[in-house]
């Protein structure tokens, strides 16, 4: 057994309570061990794409218990790609909260942010529908942690709606999770993918519930109409760098939706055939209605980047409701790029907006570096609008290309080009108000005493050029990556493979 | 790949490459930076020459790079005459635009920024024309929206700049989208994305199902681009960008890429009715419209506007008409229209640059005052208006002769009659533009004295006024380049024969016609233009500004509406759509017969469940008096784990009531800062919906869990009893579940409690620091609270139990393994007694007494359950692999000593740390809401007033 494979989560799990105790009162004692933690994370990530990329489907079982009887973590080709993901996103946020102080303006930022990285990764590796529970309910109080870093009463307000909705989802996850086990008697994920598909449709009724109420809770997560109605006022009041690490939180939900309801209830399942994707698909369209709405009538920016990843999540979700590994293929390139994209214009954003007087979308007077935030404002608009030259006008190429199904291809592509129109418009719009408007404000007197804000350091701008970079990267090298992720896609239908992994069924045991 | 393939990749990227330039060289000043833009654009047009002769020769050249073939997609681009024309024309007026912009811009605009969307967009629009993968062209076609949307909008700080480039973009933003999903649908029926491929299956194409949705989308695309009605308007708002950008958009690229388009996919799509009827129409009733409006448009640069608007229309026309006469006409007018377009722009920008005007109201008299403008600006107008010996009336005569015989619904007049009109409102124009600006008298008014610029300015259009002789005294000398395009365009080799006399065709009699026309035209042009401004006319700009303004108000409206910060709102319809969709899962399926008979109810058990209604229903009832809830609740917790206790499950019975304790006391000590009384906000119909949406949920739930209590199921729990003792050291199954088989778990939740522990920390800090700060110092406490805060009772009792509690707690936690309790009980129970300390005696005399931190507890217990989890790999086993044996101490008996114990004590220490954090954070917010601090164990300590009353006595 390879014990890198746990060394993602132990790594922060351990550095998350040093840094909370024995290093709270001296913030550069803080940040030096957060940020390294934080680059050994990415080695570490890295380190696993590599060893996950010959396509072995890997077993670490906890306790060395057997499965399905202990608890196993499960490294394949998509959990370590999200790991890799989760890691650099990380990496990128923490450098913007540090370099731009906002890590100093509350307390215990660096311990949530290393448990938060803990829990994310913890979901993408665990191989265990209960211990994804425990993943989700790490990451969900961090995430509030994180949330109301800093208070006000918009953001309080908004982090409790945050957090009650998210209390609520896991009491249904936990609902959803008796249900299965009553149903099945197992809990490990491989386990019962063999269970379930022994279940006959005319006994199917309580594991159908239970695969209909996880949809819901990851749905939550991943802010599916019609319960994604925390998201806007939670990314919209958060920090914006909280927000930006956020990208990969709404991930998490679609990653559970991809991995739980293709390998226990996927395709050809008896029990739960179709139910999933018939749901997701609509429910897929509405939001991204919903996000395009908002982005156009958004009154203020950050909630204006929040319905982008509103709207994001929906195309993202169309793909992951055609349950194919082609489309998959597809939902996943969609997957890097929207996260990256997203925390792109949401640090780009928070250069912006620290230096105005608010986040309205009105012409105030320019700031410092003006054409620098603009240039960086673009280049993150373009990649979260999908337009080219960045990676996510070919992930919306090849989601389009995949959703040909007689009856997806109307409303897919009609709300995927509708939703884009809208974005595009949303997004000049805001665009134009806040880099080009504002050119023709008269800048005030300046006042006595108070200084004008400070430009931006390289260290303030570098995250969002490393993500933009990332952007590129993801489109120039689309080719390999496209390769890396057709690996992925089709280990992860090959479900008997994966049960024979984790199970050992192989080695005859 | 040749040699000449790599070439191409050169020429595409150049530009590209080539941004990066004036960026940086506008250091060196205003020419370095205009002369180092101009060479990437030479260097291309360079490479391109040397492409040219195996062009003209009929020869392809290809280069491709794979990219992304799981789509499709390949970095693929060729060369035939069709993309060398565009190609050439591309760069040749990028060069001549750039050399204008230097002398064009002024010393407050920003030319870095100027020239390097100028290389973008040239980059772009270079791609378009070379690309041999329609997803590829794609990809270029949606960056030539955005690269024209940052020229459009270059004066930032002008209204009209930033509207008109917002307006350019979504409408060519938009079309583009369409475009996409014609491309794709045409690489589906194609089965490549290949452009060779599709135009070599053009058959297959037009005879699929999905040819017209397919032709209708790229139409849109084609015809967003160029400017077709009714997509037309974008086109004059656009002109708010400075002149090079129009001349350079305007006339030479980014209108031109939707005729392009229309020719590139000439033999794929053409041919059918449905593209006559479309295309043809189109661009008839474009050109139309376009003249028309034109002439009544005293802004120069309005006026030149629309007319591109018509001369677009007039090459979208040509192209649908579908037949090789007409593509060579219409490939002789793009290069036509080329030229004095360009120069024509350029006149305009002269005359605005001199003369602080582009009205034409306020212009006249120019000739004698700017002879060479007018010279050069004259030419080019008649080659517009379609004069013989100017390059115009030849490729206008070919459009003639072609609409003369074409009919439209089998009605053989109404397409020349048409295009006859429109020939003559752009006579019109086209005199208009020459004898309302340069003739007629000198005038004594304008706004600043104008004069010929420098030479550097009007360099370009003269040399396009030259080209525009050159061709229209000798349209021969285009002949090479127009069939080389007219081939790629049709598919066949033709070699069309270009010359000035046709002989009295009936196009003549019409040019005619045109002419004369447009002079009378332009001769009533005052009556003419006053009834135009009085006829009532629907303008385009007011409709997309209502159409955006409407859209925007009404996604405004969706978007507050649906998100109006309700939550309790959010809830219910979560809540709905769980109960809905988990019905509809349900109803799908069948449930297999009961294995399970349920066990009668004892009256004890029925008095308990009636009890956890009642209670359950008092809350509902009583919610809005916060402090009596909470006590029901308690009661709640009670029964549950008396229900854990009747079913056997001691170790739950006891977390439980543990966790309802401390739950208990720290709800209670925070509604201390809250208002005693939830104020009634819901209206009855809401209740009533709600309380519908609970019973529906509740009883759900408890119909499934009814459900799946009466049929058996393998699990794994029997593994776990089979092995709790063997494998994992313990008797208690629960304990060794929670700490071995699945520790890991256990692991994760004491992080949780951990982290809650820091959040609440971390929280209140942030309370204090806020708004809500003020607020908690002017808290008013109630009048009938006790002020014996630390009653003597209590404070005695308190500290008897301490040593108690402590003991009781290291008991629960050493037997943990074989008996009900472990760690996370073991906590709970001595937090609870430390939390009685702090009650009893106030939070800064029990602090003061404290001799570790909260925030230590914590880490420490994370830590150590964590490396203890890690010391496995020590022994080469996975993490929290668990070892145990047995000692023996005399005189102690032999006993068990596990690692898992060793976890178990991360447990006790991340519980008994957060929960104290979280009664830290609670007592501080007392503190500073005004509580009094104390020092004394308690308020009236009988010791001190026996002392006190001895004083008295004494003294």
């Amino acid at each position: 057994m390879n014990h890198w494979i746990i060394a993602p989560i132990i790594l922060p799990a351990l550095l998350a309570p040093l840094i909370g105790f024995v290093m709270r009162h001296d913030m550069p004692l803080a940040r030096s061990f957060s940020l390294a933690g934080s680059v050994a994370l990415v080695a570490l990530a890295a380190g696993l794409v590599s060893l996950a990329a010959g396509g072995e489907t890997m077993v670490y079982r906890l306790g060395d218990w057997p499965a399905p009887y202990g608890i196993v973590l499960v490294l394949d080709r998509l959990s370590a790609l999200m790991i890799l993901l989760t890691s650099l996103l990380g990496l990128i946020v923490l450098v913007h909260a540090v370099a731009t102080g906002w890590d100093a303006r509350g307390r215990h930022f660096h311990a949530l942010f290393q448990f938060q990285l803990m829990g994310i990764v913890g979901a993408f590796l665990t191989g265990d529908v209960f211990n994804l529970f425990v993943f989700f309910e790490i990451l969900l109080i961090a995430s509030y942690g994180l949330m109301i870093h800093g208070g006000g009463r918009d953001r309080m307000r908004a982090g409790l709606q945050y957090v009650v909705i998210n209390l609520v989802g896991s009491t249904l996850f936990l609902f959803a999770l008796g249900v299965l086990y009553a149903s099945t008697g197992s809990l490990n994920i491989a386990d019962l993918a063999l269970r379930v598909a022994e279940i006959p449709i005319e006994e199917a009724a309580l594991v159908r519930l239970a695969a209909m109420l996880l949809m819901i809770v990851f749905a939550i997560k991943a802010a599916i109409f019609p319960i994604h109605f925390w998201l806007p006022g939670a990314y919209g009041n958060a920090p914006a760098p909280v927000a930006a690490l956020f990208a990969i939180m709404t991930k998490v939900g679609a990653y559970a939706i991809i991995r739980i309801h293709t390998t226990i209830f996927g395709p050809e399942t008896a029990a739960t055939d179709g139910l999933a994707g018939t749901w997701l698909f609509a429910g897929a369209i509405v939001t991204i209605a919903i996000g395009a709405f908002g982005v156009l009538g958004a009154r203020r920016l950050m909630p204006l980047i929040a319905f982008t990843v509103v709207g994001s999540m929906g195309t993202l979700m169309l793909g992951v409701a055609a349950f194919s590994p082609e489309a998959t293929t597809a939902t996943l390139y969609y997957l890097v790029h929207s996260t990256l994209a997203a925390a792109a214009l949401f640090l780009a954003a928070d250069l912006v907006l620290t230096r105005r007087e608010n986040g309205a979308l009105t012409a105030q007077p320019v700031t410092v570096q003006h054409g620098l935030f603009a240039a960086l404002f673009f280049g993150a608009a373009i990649g979260v609008a999908g337009m080219p030259p960045l990676s996510g006008f070919l992930g919306k190429l090849l989601l389009l290309d995949a959703l040909r199904a007689p009856g997806q291809i109307g409303w897919a592509w009609s709300a995927i080009l509708l939703g884009s129109l809208f974005t595009i418009v949303g997004l000049a719009r805001a665009g134009s108000i806040l880099f080009w408007k504002s050119t023709a404000v008269e800048p005030p007197e300046p006042v006595e005493g108070e200084a004008a804000a400070p430009a931006a350091r390289a260290l303030e701008v570098a995250p969002t050029m490393a993500a933009l970079a990332m952007l590129a990267g993801l489109a120039v090298f689309a080719g390999p990556l496209a390769n890396y992720l057709d690996g992925a896609a089709a280990q992860l239908f090959d479900r008997a493979g994966y049960a024979g992994a984790v199970l050992g069924l192989e080695a005859g045991e | 790949m040749g040699d000449g393939g790599v070439f191409l990749f050169v020429i595409a990227l150049l530009p590209f490459i080539g941004a990066l330039v004036p960026g940086v060289m506008i250091r060196a000043g205003r020419n370095a930076c205009a002369t180092f833009t101009a060479v990437p654009t030479a260097l291309a047009l360079i490479l391109l020459m040397l492409l040219a002769p195996a062009v003209l020769r009929g020869e392809v050249i290809e280069a491709e790079l794979v990219w992304l073939p799981q789509l499709g997609l390949s970095a693929s681009f060729f060369l035939d005459g069709l993309g060398l024309l565009f190609a050439a024309m591309i760069l040749g007026v990028g060069l001549l635009i750039t050399l204008y912009a230097r002398f064009y811009l002024s010393g407050d605009d920003p030319m870095g920024q100027f020239y390097t969307y100028l290389l973008l967009f040239q980059g772009a629009m270079l791609g378009i024309v070379l690309s041999n993968n329609i997803l590829l062209l794609l990809i270029f076609w949606e960056l030539t929206s955005l690269s024209s949307f940052l020229l459009i909008g270059y004066w930032k700080h002008l209204p009209e700049g930033r509207r008109g480039a917002r307006m350019a973009l979504a409408v060519t933003g938009g079309g583009g989208l369409a475009m996409i999903g014609g491309m794709l649908i045409l690489g589906n029926i194609a089965g490549s994305y290949n452009l060779t491929d599709i135009l070599a299956s053009g058959e297959a194409i037009r005879a699929s199902e999905w040819y017209l949705p397919a032709l209708i989308l790229i139409l849109i695309g084609a015809f967003t681009k160029s400017a077709q009605f009714p997509f037309h308007f974008w086109l004059p708002h656009a002109m708010a960008a400075p002149t090079p950008v129009s001349a350079y958009l305007h006339s030479a690229t980014m209108v031109k890429a939707g005729v392009f388009l229309l020719a590139r996919m000439w033999p794929a799509l053409a041919g059918t009715d449905a593209w006559f009827y479309l295309v043809a129409t189109t661009g008839l009733v474009t050109m139309v419209i376009g003249a028309v409006i034109a002439l009544f448009k005293d802004d120069l640069k309005a006026l030149l506007a629309f007319s591109t608007v018509s001369h677009l229309g007039l090459l979208t026309m040509l192209l649908g008409f579908g037949t090789p006469a007409a593509a060579v006409a219409a490939v002789f007018h793009v290069i036509n229209h080329l030229t004095f377009k360009a120069a024509l722009f350029m006149i305009a920008g002269i005359v605005d640059h001199e003369t602080h005007t582009r009205d034409i109201k306020r212009l006249g008299g120019l000739a004698r005052l700017m002879p060479v403008t007018a010279v050069i600006g004259t030419v080019a107008a008649l080659s517009m208006a379609g004069i013989p010996l100017f390059n115009g009336f030849v490729s206008k005569e070919m459009m003639l002769e072609e609409a003369a015989h074409t009919a439209w619904f089998e009605n053989p007049w109404i397409v020349p009659a048409l295009a006859t009109l429109g020939a003559l409102f752009s006579v019109a124009y086209s005199f208009r533009f020459i004898v309302h600006v340069f003739g007629g008298p000198v005038r004594d008014d304008y706004p600043r004295q104008p004069h010929d610029p420098p030479a550097g300015m009007y360099l370009a259009p003269a040399l396009l006024a030259v080209i525009v002789v050159l061709i229209g005294v000798m349209p021969f000398l285009a002949e090479p380049v127009v069939a080389a395009a007219v081939s790629a365009v049709t598919g066949t080799e033709m070699s069309p024969y270009l010359k000035l006399w046709h002989g009295l065709t009936p196009a003549l009699w019409l040019s005619i016609i045109a002419v004369l026309g447009g002079a009378v035209l332009l001769w009533l042009h005052r009556p003419l233009a006053r009834a135009w401004d009085a006829a009532p006319r629907p303008e385009a700009k007011a409709i997309f500004d209502a159409i955006m303004g409407a859209a925007v108000r009404l996604s405004r409206m969706i978007s507050e509406t649906l998100h109006d910060g309700v939550l309790s709102r959010y809830l219910a319809i979560m809540v709905a759509a769980s109960v809905a969709l988990g019905a509809i899962a349900w109803s799908g399926g069948g449930l297999a017969a009961p294995t399970r008979t349920p066990l009668p109810v004892p009256p004890v058990v029925a008095v308990g469940w009636v009890l956890l209604i009642v209670a359950t229903a008092s809350v509902v009832i009583t919610h809005r008096h916060r402090f009596q809830s909470l006590v029901i609740i308690s009661i709640i917790g009670l029964m549950i784990s008396v229900g854990f206790v009747y079913l056997s499950a001691p170790d739950l019975a006891l977390t439980q009531i543990s966790v309802e304790t401390v739950t208990i006391i720290l709800l209670l000590l925070a509604l201390h800062f809250l208002p005693k009384q939830t104020p009634v906000e819901s209206s009855p119909a809401r209740r009533l919906r709600d309380g519908l949406l609970a019973l529906a949920a509740g009883g759900g739930v408890g119909a499934v869990a009814y459900a799946f209590l009466l049929r058996d199921v393998d699990a794994i729990s029997d593994y776990h009893l089979a092995n709790s003792y063997e494998g994992g050291g313990g008797t208690n199954v629960v304990n060794v579940i929670l700490v071995d088989f699945r520790g890991f778990d256990t692991y994760g939740e004491i992080i949780v409690l951990g982290i809650a522990g820091f959040v609440i920390y971390a929280l209140t800090e942030a309370l204090l620091n806020g708004t809500a700060s003020r607020r908690l110092r002017q808290i008013e406490y109630e009048p009938d609270r006790s002020r014996d805060r630390h009653p003597l009772m209590m404070v005695i009792a308190t500290r008897v139990m301490m040593p108690i509690a402590v003991v009781v707690g290291v008991y629960i936690f050493l037997r943990g393994h074989n008996q009900p309790g472990g760690g996370f009980v073991a906590g709970l129970v001595i937090s609870i007694a430390l939390l009685m300390q702090y009650m009893a005696s106030g939070f800064a005399w029990a602090q003061a007494r404290r001799k570790f931190e909260y925030h230590s507890l914590i880490g420490s217990g994370v830590v150590i359950a964590g490396l203890t989890g890690a010391g496995a790999w020590l022994a080469g086993k996975p993490f929290l692999t668990s070892a145990f044996g047995y000692v023996h101490f005399p005189p102690i008996e032999e006993f068990e000593l596990a690692t898992a114990m060793l976890f178990d004590l991360g447990v006790f220490l991340a519980v008994l740390g957060a929960v104290m954090l979280m009664l830290h954070s609670l007592s501080r917010l007392a503190r500073h809401a005004g509580e009094t601090v104390n020092l004394e164990p308690m308020d009236f300590d009988p010791r001190t007033r026996a002392e006190a009353e001895a004083d008295g006595k004494g003294g």
